[in-house]
């Protein structure tokens, strides 16, 4: 063989090539079955019943509506820009995706005599590239309203594009005084920190409060959803797309709340730690790889729990004015980040200082 | 400005205070609110499974009665047809040949009896100008389809089954059609 081949590690590779399928397809079918929850949550919140004819429960819903999707007619404008009307919608999809990147979804197998870590990369600027993609985030809403060539369209592209911007400065803000806290900003040492119930919102509460208005916002959803307020901007920057191009729109959003919450789980709730239990402990117990399933599966019911409070929050909330939302982000949130980070920072030196001014 | 009414209120709109612009508290009020309705009992009725029971006076699809003995009721006296406001009924009356006692209950019957569903508003008057006790309201709908010839009912589609040669059929009809 080659010797250049030799040098790549091809059990790494493959490795990771297999957990990001797993965590791709995983994302998929959460956001699938998000629509199917939201459905039935908002169902449930107005006294109705939700979707039930389709399968038990109506659990082949989100099959359905999919099938619906791709059968339709898929319309392009004939005055909208073709690359770029195109591009919109995967470019959506893509930054959703790839958020999941970082998020530690449990520790570490060991299989085959390797330890096979449960994070595609343990890069050590693990937030700042959630930032980074997050931010990209925007250019889905800005090209698909822009390429549309449609009024409204482009104004809701444009709220759209003003609201993600501006929560982004607070949301900023929130996780520095967190950084502050953790000195890392690799998310599997932020969840190695959290270990034994020193969960950071205990720490943050202010913070996390924060970052929680602002995820709301980053992932357009209500009480700020102004970008594709149905009730006066039709379907917002959506609104010429037809087809599985909306279904990706939609599916995005759909999976951005499943990453977004999943990142506040890791930053603020432990990540993948088991609460009130010593993993450390239950490791010599029952062995590593049974202590990973269940640390899986408590990440897990931990995005659940932050999915519902999407959901419960977007059935209660009436959508915030333009200029509410814009006073909210700048006049309040990012004063009171500001405010959260020199608090942060003044115990921070307190402590250093062993308590003495 | 004098108002126009004795009950006109003015409105108050006094600034808000700390406790209400912080906006969290009211928030948390109205998601409780939210949380407590998904323990609320549902009103939803699972339609095709499941029909609510109609009222008593309810009024629907026609039907055209028999005897005990099960000859047909009408005479076609057409007085349903001058008693319907929506001129939904129209019939041909025909004069019983020997050997149809057993069909027919008089010397006289409808050979052609025709309701437009689409026209009929169900107000029932058909019914009480029956001096015969021969056309009834029951308690279903008329079905849906896709002709609008296919809504005027002939005959063949209100006659109740024949309860001497049909018993099974005449007793179906009789459990579908609610009361008779």
């Amino acid at each position: 063989m080659h010797p250049m081949l030799l040098a790549i590690e091809w059990a790494l590779l493959i490795e990771k090539a297999v957990l990001i399928l797993i965590i791709i397809s995983l994302s998929l079918l959460i956001a699938m079955y998000e629509t199917y929850a939201e459905r039935k949550v908002a169902a449930f919140m107005q006294d109705r019943r939700g979707p039930s004819r389709a399968g038990p429960f109506g659990l082949l819903q989100p099959l359905a509506d999919g099938l619906k999707l791709f059968m339709k007619e898929e319309i392009i404008p004939a005055s909208s820009n073709r690359l770029l009307f195109v591009l919109g919608p995967g470019l959506a999809m893509l930054t959703a995706m790839m958020t999941s990147a970082v998020v530690p979804w449990s520790s570490h197998f060991e299989l085959f005599g390797r330890t096979i870590s449960m994070q595609i990369a343990d890069i050590n600027i693990g937030i700042l590239y959630i930032f980074g993609v997050v931010s990209m985030g925007v250019y889905g809403v800005m090209i698909g309203g822009w390429a549309s060539n449609n009024k409204f369209s482009l104004l809701a592209a444009i709220r759209g594009a003003s609201q993600i911007i501006s929560y982004e400065l607070a949301m900023g803000l929130a996780i520095i005084a967190l950084l502050m806290i953790t000195g890392s900003l690799s998310l599997k040492t932020i969840v190695a920190q959290q270990q034994l119930g020193h969960y950071y919102i205990l720490y943050q509460p202010l913070g996390f409060l924060i970052f929680l208005v602002c995820a709301f916002a980053e992932c357009n959803r209500t009480p700020f959803d102004l970008s594709e307020a149905d009730s006066e901007l039709n379907m917002g920057f959506h609104l010429e797309y037809s087809s599985m191009k909306l279904g990706f729109y939609l599916f995005s959003e759909y999976i951005n709340v499943f990453i977004s919450s999943a990142v506040m789980a890791t930053l603020y709730f432990g990540g993948f730690d088991i609460p009130f239990v010593n993993d450390a402990e239950l490791v010599h117990r029952i062995g590593q790889n049974p202590v990973a399933i269940l640390q899986a599966v408590s990440l897990f019911l931990k995005v659940v729990c932050f999915i519902f409070f999407f959901m419960w929050v977007r059935w209660t909330i009436p959508r915030f004015r333009y200029d509410q939302l814009m006073d909210l982000g700048w006049k309040v949130l990012i004063p009171l980040s500001l405010l959260n980070m020199l608090a942060t920072g003044f115990i921070i030196l307190l402590r250093q200082n062993h308590w003495h001014f | 400005m004098q108002s126009l009414t004795s009950r006109s209120k003015t409105v108050e709109r006094k600034p808000m205070t700390m406790w209400e612009r912080m906006y969290l508290p009211a928030i948390a009020k109205g998601m409780a609110i939210t949380f407590g309705h998904m323990f609320h009992k549902r009103p939803t009725v699972n339609y095709p499974e499941k029909t609510r029971p109609f009222s008593p006076v309810f009024r629907g699809l026609h039907v055209l009665n028999r005897d005990e003995e099960g000859r047909e009721r009408c005479t076609a006296c057409g007085l349903c047809a001058v008693a319907c406001p929506a001129e939904a009924i129209t019939m041909e009356g025909a004069e019983r040949l020997p050997g149809e006692e057993k069909l027919y209950r008089e010397e006289k019957y409808a050979a052609k009896y025709e309701i437009n569903m689409l026209r009929c508003i169900f107000c029932g008057l058909c019914e009480e100008a029956c001096p015969k006790d021969a056309i009834y309201l029951s308690e279903t709908f008329t079905p849906s389809n896709y002709t609008r010839k296919s809504f005027i009912y002939g005959k063949e589609n209100l006659l109740i089954p024949n309860p001497v040669t049909q018993p099974d059929e005449y007793a179906k009809a009789r459990e579908d059609r609610g009361k008779v």
